[in-house]
């Protein structure tokens, strides 16, 4: 029973309170340049709580089995992790082109950008850094992949509203688009502090 | 290449942040004192340069096919080592900064200049080439966090000057506490961007017009 009740906290706070995008700042390289429709920020969050659940997956035992083990994780876990998130978004592409090539020409170019995305190394280390047990290092990569989807998804509608709302030139394109970001923010400020348990 | 023109392009017209728009995340998340935009903006210069280097150093070596997987054990390496001795030489900072110095391995900047120029220019300019455009990452860096600091608390030089608190400017009660929140962040970012454009915008007009 407490670890279930850890557990959903965890995923509450990944999804609203220390949304990953939001108040932690990690992954806006797509959170900014995938938003500009629904349709394309959806498949990209379907992509990143893939990639972030089965990153957390793969790199919690190699952490814990083989770099903990042999004293390396002082130094050698940032080369590890990206080592193991690039090559894993390689074979995921290829996996999916083969087994469901439906839901690769869904994500489509995402799938290669997400190795660059911030938030999913940055779940892998705060994993680590948080001492985090398998299943909550899972559940912590699924729901913050979830936020992520959450927080594309507004954006996005709210974007698409904006194509056709007039702005002072200066402020077309990527400025206004920020100015509307924080606004998001400013809600989601909302939720620090929200405890159920 | 021409270095005056290399350095008003990291400067200014191709400033990576403020006009390629790369290197979101740091720019948004650390910007609350001026401390951590140096410290930031300095470890990024530095990373960016040796990476750099190395790419163009081993340009006819690494295949085409796996290019960008060798490009980020090559800046994993050296954020290790940057990491490293700001855990042992700078603590402050090393804590302040906290996640985002491992963090800069995924930085779009130093990938997207080792792959848009280190990967195909000599070692001289590829250097040089790094210093600017991490020159001008500083830069923006440090103008978001005076202005962020001087807003959101009332200080200037947070960090730094007197004694580590920073020169109060405002008085405490008028600062706004949002400046320093996400929230801030994002609308700095997004004015100063928009400010940056209108300047840019500005002298082209003014040529069409003269001719």
């Amino acid at each position: 029973m407490e670890s279930i009740t850890s557990l959903l906290s965890i995923a509450l706070g990944a999804v609203l309170i220390n949304n990953f995008v939001l108040s932690q700042f990690l992954g806006i390289c797509p959170f900014m340049g995938v938003s500009k429709k629904v349709e394309t920020a959806l498949g990209m969050g379907m992509a990143v709580i893939f990639v972030m659940g089965v990153a957390s997956a793969v790199n919690w035992p190699i952490n814990e089995f083989v770099l903990k083990r042999f004293g390396l994780d002082g130094f050698l876990q940032t080369v590890t992790f990206i080592l193991v998130i690039a090559s894993l978004v390689q074979f995921v592409e290829m996996f999916l082109q083969k087994a469901m090539p439906s839901l690769y020409e869904a994500l489509g170019v995402y799938l290669p950008l997400i190795t660059t995305n911030c938030a999913v190394l940055g779940v892998v280390l705060q994993n680590a850094q948080k001492g985090y047990t398998f299943p909550e290092a899972l559940t912590y990569g699924i729901t913050g992949g979830v936020g992520f989807l959450i927080a594309i998804v507004l954006f996005a509608s709210v974007r698409e509203r904006m194509e056709f709302a007039k702005c002072p030139k200066s402020f077309e394109g990527f400025p206004i688009a920020l100015v509307a970001a924080s606004l998001i923010s400013l809600a989601f400020m909302g939720f620090s502090g929200l405890k159920v348990w | 290449m021409n270095v005056k023109k290399q350095f008003f392009e990291g400067l200014i017209t191709q400033n990576p942040v403020l006009v390629q728009l790369l290197g979101m995340c740091p720019i948004l998340a650390i910007t609350t004192s001026m401390f951590n935009g140096l410290g930031m903006g300095l470890s990024v210069m530095i990373i960016l340069t040796c990476s750099n280097v190395v790419i163009s150093a081993l340009r006819k070596i690494i295949p085409n096919k796996v290019r960008i997987a060798c490009y980020i054990v090559v800046i994993a390496g050296f954020v290790t080592m940057v990491d490293l001795l700001l855990k042992a030489f700078v603590p402050a900072l090393s804590k302040s900064l906290g996640l985002f110095i491992p963090l800069i391995v995924v930085n779009c900047i130093i990938l997207g200049r080792a792959e848009g120029f280190a990967s195909k220019n000599g070692i001289g300019a590829a250097a040089l080439d790094g210093i600017f455009q991490g020159f001008g990452n500083m830069v923006a860096l440090t103008i978001m966090c005076i202005i962020r600091e001087f807003l959101g608390a009332g200080t200037f030089g947070g960090g730094i000057l007197n004694g580590g608190k920073g020169i109060q400017v405002l008085p405490p009660d008028s600062a706004a506490l949002g400046m320093i929140l996400p929230v801030g962040g994002f609308l700095t970012l997004g004015i100063f961007i928009a400010a940056v454009q209108y300047f840019m915008n500005k002298p082209k007009k003014n040529k069409e017009v003269a001719k």
